[in-house]
C-alpha cells in the first residue's frame, strides 16, 4: 500500500547464544531500515587481557564463549605460539585437531537439533521437535554427547577444557584412554549422515544471496586448527596480514563491531564459506551423500546452511575416527614456549567461521595488546542484508509472521551474540 | 493433582557456557521438561510464559544499569533464585574491571566507547538481590545443578559440598601435583565440585569454582612462595574467575593485585 511505513521490533531473539535484538523498518515494500541490536553486555575482553602473562590466554579467552572454548583456545595458543617462535610437533597437533572435532560436533549438533531444526517446522523449540520427532533429536543430542565425550577425554572439561597450553597440553592420554571413544565416534558418524540425508526432507525456503566468502584453508585437509585465509574475492593472506584485509568498524547499534573484507560488505565466514572454499576437500562419500541430500556446491540459501553443518558433523566424526587410529602417545605433551618481546597471531576455524587473535607480549610475557574478531561480528552486515531481502520477499506477511521469519533469517548464521559482544532482539516498522 | 512446577533461565552477562551445562543434561532436560514447565529459557526456547515462577536459574553478572534492573524483576517475579556459574556467583572473569578503569578497558575494544552503556563493575547477583543458593564454577559441573534443580522441586535443601578441592583430589586417589611436583594449586583454598579435574591433567587448580568455606589463602601463598611463585603471579592466580570473591580479593590485595 502506497505510504504504508510499518515498524516491528523483536525484543529479544530466541535460540541464539547471546543477548540481541532487530529493528527493521518497512515503507512501500521496501527495508528502509535494518538493525540488528547487539544488547549483550560489552566484557572488554581486550582490555583485561593487558598486564596478564602470555600463557593465561587460551583459559581466558576461552570464557568469551562457553559454546566454541576450543576455537578461542586454539587461536591463543597459535597466537602465542607464533609470539614466542615455536611450532608443535605434528603429534600434538593431532591431539588439538581431535579436541577440535569434538567442538564441532557438539556445537553443530546442538545447532542442527535444538536451535536451527524446530524453525523447519514452525515450532517453538527442540523440546517441541522432540515430542513429534523424538528420533531425530535423540539422534542429534547423541552426536552432541560424542563431541562431548571428546572433549572430556583430550580436554578434560567439556565446556572451558583445562588440559590444552601454550604449547601443547598439560598431559597427553593413552591410547587405551581415546579406545573406548572409538565405537561412540562409529555411531556419531553413521548419525550425522542420517540427519544429512534427513535435511533432504525440510522444506528449505528459496534465497540466493550474493556475499564473499572467507574461510581458513588448509592445503593439507579440510581446514579447522590451522591454516591461511582464502577469500572468494581471490585475496590469500596469513593470521598476521589479517589487518591488512579485515577492517572492523563500531556501529551506533550494536556492541559487536562490523568488519569488511578488502572493502568488501557483507562478506561472510562459517559453513558456507567452508563449504564453497573447501568443500573439494571432503571425502568422495560424503560429497555424494551431500550431492543425495540437495545440497549444491557452493550453496548459497543461508536456509540450507543446517546441510552443510550436518554434512560437517559426518566429516568431523570421521577425522575423528582417522586421528584416533593414527594416535600414538606423544613423547612429551608439551614444547617449551618462553616469552619474549614480540607480536603473534592465530586464526582457525570456529564452528561459526574464522577466528582470529592478535597479541602483543613483552620480555616479561605479560600482554600489552590483544585483538580477538570473532565470527559473528565479521557475519553481522551479512546477516542484516539477509534480513532485509527476507523481509521484502515476505512484505504480504502480517507483523508477527514477518517477525518469525526474519528471526529464522539470523538464526541461519547461528550467531553466537556472547562471542561478537562485541550481537540480538526484532523490531519491524512499517511506512 | 498438584499443579507443575515453573522453572525459567535467565542470561546476564556471560559466555553462555553455564546455560550449555544445563542443556547437556538435555535428557534429563527433556524428561524434565515432561515433570516441570520450562517457562522461560531464551537460548533454547522461542516460548515464553509469564511468571511468576517457583525457580530461576541466573547465570551472569551484573554489568549495565539496565540489568541491575532486570534481576530486580526476576527476583520479584521468582519463588526460588539460584544463581548458576562464577559470574553470576562472584562477578566472572569481567570483574577484573572492578579494580581497575572500565573505561580504561572500554577504549581498548571499541573507538567510541561513549556509546555504549555500562557500569564501572561486574558484580555478583548476590550483591543485588537475595539469592537462594549458589552453584559455583567456571563452567558449572551439571551434575551439580541437577542436584540444586532437584531438591528445590522436590522442596529439599540441596546436598553441595563446601569444602576444598583436596577432598575431591583424595576421593580420586590423585596424587597431590603440589607434594609430589611442586605444581602451585589453588586447590587447597578453591571449593569442590569439578572432581578434581586440574590436577588430573597434571595441573595445578586454577580456581574457578572460587574459594571455599573458611579458605586459608594466606598460608597458601606462603607454600606458594616457597615453589618459587613471584608475587606478582600469585596475585594474578587469585585475579582470574572469581577475582571478585571477597577471599581472593583481598589475598590478591596482599601481593598488589
Amino acid at each position: 500500500m502506497a505510504g504504508e511505513t510499518r515498524t516491528i521490533r523483536t525484543e529479544a531473539l530466541a535460540r541464539v547464544e547471546g543477548e540481541g535484538a532487530l529493528h527493521l523498518k518497512l515503507k512501500d515494500g521496501r527495508a528502509e531500515e535494518v538493525r540488528l541490536a547487539i544488547y549483550e553486555a560489552p566484557r572488554f575482553f581486550e582490555g583485561l587481557l593487558r598486564g596478564r602473562r602470555f600463557d593465561e590466554a587460551p583459559d581466558i579467552t576461552a570464557r568469551i564463549c562457553g559454546i566454541c572454548p576450543v576455537a578461542y583456545q586454539t587461536s591463543a595458543m597459535l597466537a602465542m605460539e607464533d609470539a614466542a617462535g615455536v611450532e608443535v610437533p605434528p603429534a600434538l597437533r593431532d591431539l588439538r585437531r581431535l579436541l577440535y572435532c569434538g567442538e564441532w560436533l557438539q556445537s553443530h549438533a546442538l545447532h542442527v537439533v535444538l536451535l536451527h531444526a524446530p524453525d523447519f517446522f514452525d515450532l517453538d523449540d527442540g523440546f517441541a521437535l522432540a515430542e513429534r520427532h523424538g528420533d531425530v533429536v535423540r539422534r542429534g543430542l547423541d552426536i552432541k554427547r560424542v563431541g562431548n565425550a571428546i572433549m572430556e577425554v583430550v580436554g578434560g572439561r567439556a565446556v572451558h577444557p583445562v588440559n590444552p597450553r601454550v604449547g601443547g597440553f598439560y598431559r597427553v592420554p593413552t591410547r587405551a584412554e581415546l579406545a573406548p571413544l572409538r565405537p561412540q565416534v562409529e555411531e556419531a558418524r553413521k548419525a550425522a549422515l542420517a540427519t544429512l540425508a534427513w535435511t533432504a526432507t525440510l522444506p528449505i525456503p528459496e534465497l540466493e544471496r550474493h556475499v564473499a566468502f572467507l574461510a581458513v584453508h588448509d592445503p593439507d585437509g579440510y581446514a579447522i586448527d590451522r591454516g591461511t585465509l582464502h577469500a572468494s574475492t581471490g585475496a590469500v593472506f596469513t593470521a598476521g596480514e589479517w589487518d591488512d584485509h579485515v577492517v572492523e568498524r563500531q556501529v551506533p547499534h550494536s556492541t559487536a563491531l562490523h568488519a569488511t573484507l578488502d572493502g568488501a560488505s557483507p562478506y561472510l565466514t562459517g559453513p558456507l564459506a567452508r563449504w564453497a572454499l573447501n568443500g573439494h576437500q571432503l571425502p568422495g562419500w560424503l560429497q555424494d551423500a551431500a550431492a543425495e541430500a540437495g545440497l549444491a556446491r557452493p550453496c548459497r540459501n543461508p536456509f540450507a546452511s543446517i546441510q552443510v553443518r550436518a554434512a560437517e558433523m559426518a566429516w568431523a566424526a570421521d577425522e575423528a575416527l582417522r586421528l584416533i587410529d593414527a594416535y600414538e602417545t606423544p613423547a612429551a605433551p608439551v614444547v617449551d614456549a618462553q616469552p619474549r618481546d614480540a607480536v603473534g597471531y592465530g586464526v582457525s576455524e570456529a564452528p561459526r567461521g574464522a577466528l582470529h587473535h592478535g597479541y602483543a607480549v613483552d620480555g616479561e610475557g605479560l600482554i600489552t595488546r590483544a585483538r580477538i574478531v570473532p565470527p559473528t561480528s565479521q557475519n553481522q552486515a551479512a546477516i542484516e542484508a539477509d534480513i532485509r531481502a527476507t523481509a521484502e520477499a515476505n512484505v504480504a506477511l502480517d507483523d508477527a509472521a514477518l517477525s518469525w521469519r526474519c528471526e529464522q533469517a539470523i538464526r541461519n548464521h547461528d550467531p553466537c551474540i556472547s562471542c561478537s559482544a562485541h550481537f540480538l532482539n526484532l523490531t519491524v516498522e512499517r511506512g | 493433582m498438584a499443579r507443575r512446577k515453573s522453572l525459567a533461565v535467565w542470561k546476564f552477562a556471560s559466555c553462555d557456557g553455564c546455560q550449555l551445562a544445563v542443556l547437556d543434561g538435555v535428557d534429563e532436560l527433556l524428561a524434565l521438561a515432561g515433570a516441570v514447565d520450562i517457562a522461560y529459557f531464551l537460548e533454547a526456547s522461542k516460548a515464553k510464559v509469564e511468571g511468576p515462577y517457583d525457580l530461576s536459574l541466573v547465570e551472569g553478572s551484573i554489568t549495565t544499569e539496565h540489568d541491575a534492573r532486570r534481576i530486580r524483576e526476576v527476583r520479584g517475579a521468582s519463588e526460588r533464585v539460584v544463581t548458576i556459574g562464577a559470574c553470576a556467583t562472584a562477578g566472572g572473569i569481567q570483574g577484573l574491571r572492578n579494580d581497575a578503569d572500565a573505561d580504561d578497558f572500554a577504549r581498548a575494544v571499541y573507538p567510541r566507547p561513549e556509546e555504549l552503556a555500562y557500569l564501572p563493575s561486574s558484580t555478583a547477583i548476590g550483591q543485588h538481590v537475595l539469592v537462594d543458593f549458589e552453584v559455583r564454577g567456571c563452567p558449572v559441573n551439571p551434575r551439580q545443578v541437577r542436584e540444586v534443580v532437584g531438591a528445590y522441586l522436590a522442596g529439599r535443601h540441596p546436598q553441595i559440598s563446601a569444602a576444598s578441592v583436596c577432598t575431591d583430589c583424595k576421593r580420586r586417589g590423585l596424587p597431590c601435583v603440589m607434594v609430589a611436583h611442586g605444581t602451585p594449586c589453588l586447590g587447597p583454598v578453591t571449593q569442590a565440585g569439578c572432581g578434581a579435574l586440574c590436577p588430573a591433567c597434571d595441573r595445578g587448580c586454577y580456581g574457578c569454582y572460587g574459594p571455599m568455606e573458611a579458605p586459608r589463602t594466606a598460608a597458601l601463598a606462603a607454600w606458594w612462595r616457597e615453589l618459587g611463585v613471584s608475587e606478582a603471579d600469585i596475585a594474578r592466580a587469585f585475579r582470574t574467575f572469581n577475582a571478585d570473591a571477597p577471599a581472593f580479593r583481598e589475598e590478591a590485595r596482599r601481593h598488589g593485585g
